[in-house]
């Protein structure tokens, strides 16, 4: 009973996730799904999976109720629900909620994107592995032998070989016929990543900016989560000034002063030299401004500082350019021109939130 | 008494003897019934088979099994019993309810097998389709072995999304053939020109023409037979009938008509049934079954199945009262002309006959009626101001549902409405051959209530896929006359004169 109702639950969740694929564009553009994440899942509206049928429109029907009120009075709280045949749900009912764990959000994206598979540096340090059955073979220890695979298995033999009596209906399964499962080594990665997130706070980085920042930030983590067992996520925010502050206070900080974006790559070497080092972690440091730098100098210092210290230490170095209707927006050409053609650098322009889904690929493409 | 319960412990296996002992000592009639004892997940699983333990393979299943796992979990929602109408009944008790719960269930579950052993709607109701369930399981996944799961699986998608329209009436009623449209039809045969004279008769009707006439005539009469000849509510027996259907989409989808026709009777005495088995548990265990100490745990639960809330319509509460009103209307013979007559309120409120014929009249309405009758029957004034009925509706204006009226009239009469062919609007074939293109014509019979366009139009599509021909449905838009149409590519509606 319980493999038959697993069977069907699993061709439910392939068809969510079928749904959701459709989607991901326009759900990597939203910010609300982000906002209902749980520790692990995070529930996503999937358009409806009902079957069609002829039916009434609830709110030309209306129906029968009990209990106190005087004609005119609204039927609140609750909505109505099923009552004999009528359901009355509105519009909210063509939405199906499901949860999905990040790990197979990731995997979904990771599909859709055409993501690599991020090689973590120091492949020693993967020591931790798993089994995973992965399927089933014609030899492998008798611990385990799949008896139900092996007796359909001698069946199949005896049927064919014409050795089968329905009148004694005895089946032996000889060696060939039986069935093993097999299994996977997955090895886990033990190593942890850390992900540092720079913005640039100064005036001109709007909440439509932040926003875009936010949602990607999460499709980041969501994708790096996946390849490492640990992720931590540190956020610096600057102006003319860098420092560090916590998640609430990164997405919600607006400073007007002016922008020196060296303060920022400073602060975030300072914290990679303290605290993660390279040999025992994976770092991707994301930086995200309109691409206004104070001047030309300190733009030649943070490639100095890029160059110098930071590209060594990082697995990934990510710069987001996030189009803001002041600014010249010249830093992304000064990183390009300098910096551009590194291994691990990637450089993206994000127009607006439906950016957001191929700024995605250029920057964890590289799988790095 | 059965003794198959090798599934109940001994404790509830004595309970279970108690209890089926008062239930025959008032007079319930049930089949033998099984119970068995499920952990959460287990009952969650038989519960999205609605209630058996193997169905065909399909999502939906999958859907509805996610969907009361999840309600379990955040605790919305809790399944306490399940029955299935089956000789022997199942009957499937939560492992984790107190035994003063088991106790209560039973007592509702045997109320419930009364319920199916004797109402005249199951009369027709296949006894043993927990095998039969299995059967079709085995069925379509032997196809799904054949054909692939999907295309199966898809396949299945498009015949339940019409399995509402079958007929609900059929079962109960014999549909005579029409003697008169057989009387209109012509002759057969040709009979070429007249002619007096018998030595000119292959000079007048030479055997070619009289080829050609027959071929006409032949012609003429298949053109005139209409399919359906008659508005046929069974859309799925059609499609059965006259469908271009593979062997295996012909076996399956008369596996979904099987199996909604099984379920249709449950359905329309939704209200009965409910209230019936609540009327009982309640009996028996205030009565006989109720110990003291379990008292408080008694009434909390079940007053929490009697709860209602505006804008929801509690079948188990209104079922109960009505049953109740019943059965002290007739301990107390407060019905008849005499009754019926009397104007004077206070006199009406201390009738008392002496009657004693109250638990026998609901003996004899439980065989004889569904929702719609009873309803319609014993739903009188004074329950409707008792039980603070009252109609709602979707004010467009303030944007919010509201109570409409509590009028006793318009309350009946909305009540009867939502139950009038399973609260399902009326849809027939009309023709098999509309505009001689053999394209589908069904009909909806608009009773005030317009369909939901956007399902309607899904809908019209799965139809035209099982059909092949375009698909097409008259029905009513603001009033107006409309046919949509799907021909395979495109949707379109059209505004017609009804």
């Amino acid at each position: 009973m319980s493999l038959k109702i697993k069977q069907d639950h699993a061709r439910f969740r392939d068809i969510v996730r079928g749904r959701i694929k459709n989607n991901l564009k326009k759900y990597v553009q939203k910010g609300e799904m982000i906002g209902k994440k749980g520790k692990d899942f995070i529930t996503i509206p999937v358009p409806t999976i009902d079957i069609p049928h002829f039916r009434f429109g609830e709110k030309q029907q209306g129906g029968v109720g009990q209990g106190a009120g005087d004609p005119g009075d609204p039927l609140s709280p609750s909505q109505p629900g099923d009552g004999a045949g009528a359901a009355g749900q509105g519009e909210g009912q063509h939405l199906l909620e499901v949860d999905v764990s990040l790990e197979e959000l990731a995997d979904i994206l990771g599909e859709e994107l055409q993501l690599p598979r991020i090689q973590p540096r120091g492949r020693d340090r993967i020591v931790a592995s798993r089994i995973k059955y992965t399927g089933v073979a014609p030899s492998g220890p008798e611990s385990l032998r799949h008896f139900k695979r092996t007796y359909k298995q001698a069946l199949r033999r005896q049927i064919a070989s014409g050795a089968y009596n329905y009148r004694r209906p005895v089946i032996v399964p000889v060696r060939e016929d039986r069935r093993y499962r097999t299994w996977k080594q997955v090895p886990l990665p033990e190593t942890n990543a850390v992900v540092l997130y720079m913005m640039d706070v100064s005036g001109s980085m709007g909440d439509e900016q932040k926003e875009i920042v936010r949602i990607e930030s999460f499709w980041i983590d969501t994708w790096l989560r996946k390849h490492y067992k640990g992720l931590e996520t540190r956020y610096i925010i600057h102006d003319a000034v860098a420092r560090e502050v916590d998640r609430e206070t990164f997405f919600h900080t607006r400073e007007s002063g002016g922008t020196m974006i060296s303060s920022a790559y400073k602060l975030c070497k300072e914290i990679i030299d303290a605290e993660y080092a390279p040999s025992a972690w994976n770092v991707y440091p994301f930086h995200f401004s309109d691409g206004d730098n104070w001047s030309a100098d300190d733009t030649r210092v943070c490639v100095d500082l890029l160059k110098t210290s930071i590209l060594p230490a990082v697995n990934l170095f990510c710069y987001g350019q996030v189009e803001s209707p002041y600014g010249s927006g010249q830093f992304i050409k000064d990183l390009k021109e300098t910096v551009g053609a590194a291994e691990n650098v990637a450089l993206s322009e994000i127009a607006d939130k439906e950016a957001i889904y191929g700024s995605i690929k250029q920057f964890l493409g590289k799988g790095k | 008494m059965s003794q198959k319960n090798t599934h109940l412990p001994a404790h509830l296996h004595d309970i279970r003897q108690q209890v089926e002992g008062y239930a025959r000592g008032y007079g319930l009639d049930f089949y033998d019934t099984v119970f068995e004892v499920l952990g959460f997940d287990e009952i969650n699983m038989v519960a999205a088979y609605g209630g058996f333990p193997n169905r065909y393979p399909h999502w939906r299943f999958g859907m509805d099994y996610e969907r009361l796992s999840k309600g379990y979990e955040y605790g919305l929602s809790k399944i306490y019993e399940m029955v299935i109408n089956n000789d022997p009944s199942y009957a499937y008790l939560l492992e984790s309810n107190m035994d003063v719960d088991q106790k209560l269930v039973m007592a509702h579950v045997f109320g419930h097998v009364d319920f199916f052993k004797n109402n005249f709607m199951f009369r027709h109701t296949n006894r043993k389709m927990m095998d039969q369930m299995a059967n079709h399981a085995t069925r379509v996944r032997r196809y799904q072995d054949e054909l692939g799961v999907e295309k199966v699986e898809d396949f299945i998608d498009r015949c339940l999304s019409i399995e509402n329209l079958i007929d609900y009436q059929s079962p109960y009623v014999r549909r005579h053939a029409d003697k008169k449209l057989e009387a209109e039809q012509q002759p057969h045969v040709a009979k070429g020109f007249k002619t007096g004279r018998e030595y000119m008769r292959e000079y007048i009707n030479p055997p070619e023409f009289m080829r050609a006439q027959q071929e006409r005539i032949e012609q003429d009469l298949q053109r005139q037979k209409k399919v359906p000849e008659r508005p046929e509510r069974d859309v799925l027996q059609f499609l059965l009938e006259w469908a271009p259907l593979e062997r295996w989409e012909h076996d399956v989808l008369s596996i979904i008509r099987e199996e909604a026709y099984y379920f249709a009777p449950q359905g329309q005495t939704k209200i009965m049934n409910e209230g019936w088995a609540t009327y009982w548990h309640s009996t028996i265990m205030t009565q006989k079954a109720l110990t003291a100490a379990e008292l408080i745990d008694y009434a909390d639960h079940h007053s929490g199945t009697l709860a209602t809330h505006p804008g929801q319509l509690n079948p188990y509460k209104l079922g109960v009262e009505l049953w109740r009103d019943i059965e002290d209307r007739w301990n107390k013979g407060r019905f008849g002309k005499e009754y019926d007559d009397c104007d004077s309120f206070e006199e009406r409120r201390r009738w008392d006959r002496k009657l004693g014929a109250g638990r026998q009249k609901i003996f004899e309405v439980r065989k004889h009626y569904n929702d719609v009758t009873f309803i319609d029957e014993f739903l009188t004034l004074e329950f409707c101001v008792d039980q603070q009925l009252f109609t709602f509706g979707y004010n467009e204006k303030h944007q919010r549902w509201e109570i409409v009226e509590r009028e006793f009239r318009k309350v009946k009469d909305k009540l009867l409405h939502m139950l009038t062919n399973f609260g399902q609007p009326i849809i027939a074939v009309e023709d098999g051959n509309y505009e001689n293109r053999g394209e589908l014509l069904l009909i909806h019979k608009h009773d005030g209530v317009d369909l939901k366009v956007d399902y309607a139009r899904d809908t019209l599509r799965n139809l035209q896929s099982l059909w092949r021909r375009p698909a097409n449905l008259i029905s009513k838009l603001d009033g107006r006359g409309v046919i949509f149409r799907f021909d395979g590519r495109d949707h379109s509606d059209k505004k017609i004169d009804l």
